[in-house]
């Protein structure tokens, strides 16, 4: 029962990080208390990492340069690749590492204000970092759905304001 | 000599009055800015699964028709989810007509069991065209007012009272458009020993059957003896998110489906083929959908219910289908003037109970297939409006 309310409230917030816990609360039929408890509890256990913004910065006329890098990583002894992409991903301009399959072995995501940031950071920072063994660097040219949302107004309601 | 086109119009037909919804659409469609609740159908698109096929479908040129019966893949997928989802099996050759949604299946049910004279019970308040497509057979509607206190539900005692040696069939609609309520498994066997009893049909329209948020739906034709009385109607429209593809069916024996495919073929022939392709993938890869949907609609629920009785409303908690019916009689208006000034004054639109029964007065129909942020602000214009009207009618009592 609790597993699923917090499956529930997991899922209500991912869609909406910013919804009261009065709302939230009626619509899991808990009380706000109870699911303030509950939200505490997942943000302790680290299942809730962090509240944000899923934000088009184009539209915000702030352009961005955004590449995803495959990494090429010599697996150590004992760590494999969580060693290198520790390395990686303490760089603030990284903002996601992945462990992937196929000819790569990371995917890693990289923001600079330009292309030419995002360029000198795989090649004097990402490249040489030990154990890296090549990159393959692809730069975003659009975007059209981020972390579940679409970008461009896919819906809008056709719908006739009165029916049966 | 001049020619009048009403002298040619079936004195049925020109009497049978207006929908009142269609008279209130008319209203709202000449305002701006205007946030409905007063619409009878999801705010979710067709998922996407569903429009893939059917443009894939198109460009594999799938324009043509399809036995009257409809596509034997999609009846074979309707029989499984029946027998899968409410335990009611159905042989998917003889027993099942796809329709052009469940609203021509209402139709040709009760054109094939209707004849002049004979009287149909029809519970109320109700989906608005049940009353006249019985007229149009020459029976006799015959409506059962169901009242807040039974929570808009049938009982065993209210319908032996309305039965008289003239009684063919009744119409159940449950979950309901416009109140809300459902029936429980055991509130249905009660009135089937009735049905029973008197040897009636029932014509149960199922089209809001998985949109139950307390307890599962139980589907009247699963219930002792009733299989084979019962026509089963339901579609893809409410569950599905597929209201304009016009996908519905029609399940009964195998003597009514015979009959009933008769008129289906001389007048529809058979559902677009482009929606029946859509409605077999639907069957297919859409349960997740329908449980996601549902249970948006669920929160939806939660918060209008919570919102109107914090605003001083008397409301029955629904428990199916999209919409909640309040009262609005300690505000002193009637159903009419009140959606009228709600939509004048603060630019909700929602539709008075009035257009589905007389019984219906005093109510609203508010649905809530609209999003929170939606649904929010439209309490929030509603409870200005309420407070004003409850304050007034207070006064009104004590002078």
């Amino acid at each position: 029962m609790r597993e699923n309310m917090r499956e529930k409230i997991l899922k209500i917030l991912e869609s909406n990080g910013r919804i009261p816990f009065e709302q939230l609360a009626v619509m899991v039929d808990l009380s706000a208390s109870e699911v303030e408890e509950i939200i505490r509890e997942l943000e302790d256990e680290k299942i809730i990492l962090k509240y944000s913004a899923v934000v088009n910065w184009e539209k915000a006329g702030l352009e961005e340069s955004v590449a995803i890098i495959d990494v090429k990583v010599a697996p150590q002894r004992e760590v494999g690749f969580d060693a290198v992409a520790q390395r990686i991903y303490r760089f603030p301009e990284v903002r996601s590492v992945s462990l992937i399959s196929g000819d790569y072995d990371l995917s890693v995501s990289i923001e600079g204000k330009s292309m030419k940031e995002v360029a000198s950071f795989v090649s004097q920072k990402l490249s040489s970092i030990d154990g890296v063994l090549g990159t393959s660097t692809h730069f975003v040219l659009k975007r059209y759905k981020v972390a579940g949302v679409v970008y461009e107004d896919e819906y809008e309601d056709r719908r006739e304001l009165v029916s049966p | 000599m001049s020619f009048n086109p009403q002298d040619f119009i079936t004195p049925g037909v020109r009497d049978l009055p207006p929908s009142g919804i269609r008279k209130f659409f008319d209203l709202v469609t000449e305002m701006k800015d205007v946030i409905s609740l007063g619409v009878g159908e999801p705010d979710f698109v067709s998922p996407w699964h569903v429009r893939e096929a059917c443009v894939y479908s198109l460009e594999k040129g799938y324009t043509m028709y399809t036995s009257n019966y409809g596509l034997p893949e999609l009846r074979y997928e309707i029989a499984q989810y029946l027998d899968q989802r409410f335990g009611v099996a159905y042989d998917e050759k003889k027993e099942i007509i796809v329709t052009v949604g469940a609203s021509e299946a209402v139709d040709i049910a009760l054109r094939t069991i209707c004849s002049p004279g004979d009287e149909v019970l029809i519970p109320e308040p109700c989906y608005v065209s049940y009353k006249p497509c019985v007229a149009l057979t020459g029976a006799i509607p015959m409506v059962i007012p169901t009242t807040v206190e039974n929570e808009f539900k049938l009982t065993p005692q209210m319908l032996e009272t309305y039965i008289t040696p003239k009684t063919k069939a009744i119409i159940l609609s449950y979950p309901n458009n416009p109140t809300g309520a459902v029936m429980t498994g055991e509130e249905l066997a009660a009135l089937c020993k009735v049905i029973v009893k008197h040897n009636l049909i029932v014509v149960s329209d199922e089209i809001y059957a998985e949109l139950t948020y307390d307890g599962v739906h139980t589907c009247i034709a699963s219930l002792p003896e009733m299989r084979d009385r019962t026509i089963l109607i339901n579609g893809m429209s409410k569950a599905f998110a597929m209201t304009g593809w016009r996908i519905g069916y029609l399940c009964a024996h195998e003597d009514f489906i015979e009959n009933m495919v008769k008129i289906h073929q001389y007048t529809m022939l058979c559902a677009p083929i482009m929606g029946q392709k859509a409605a077999i993938e639907a069957f297919r890869s859409c349960r997740k959908e329908v449980d996601r949907m549902r249970e948006e609609y669920d929160q939806r629920r939660r918060i209008i219910y919570k919102r109107m009785q914090d605003m001083g409303l008397e409301v029955f908690e629904p428990k199916g289908a999209f919409y909640i019916f309040p009262s609005i009689q300690n505000t002193g208006l009637s159903s009419e003037e009140f959606a009228g000034a709600l939509l004048k004054e603060e630019k909700v639109a929602v539709v008075p109970g009035s257009a589905f029964a007389d019984c219906g007065e005093g109510f609203l129909r508010c649905s809530y297939a609209s999003s929170i942020k939606k649904i929010t602000l439209a309490m929030d214009r509603m409870e200005r409006f309420v407070s004003k009207r409850i304050t007034t009618s207070l006064q009104d009592c004590h002078n």
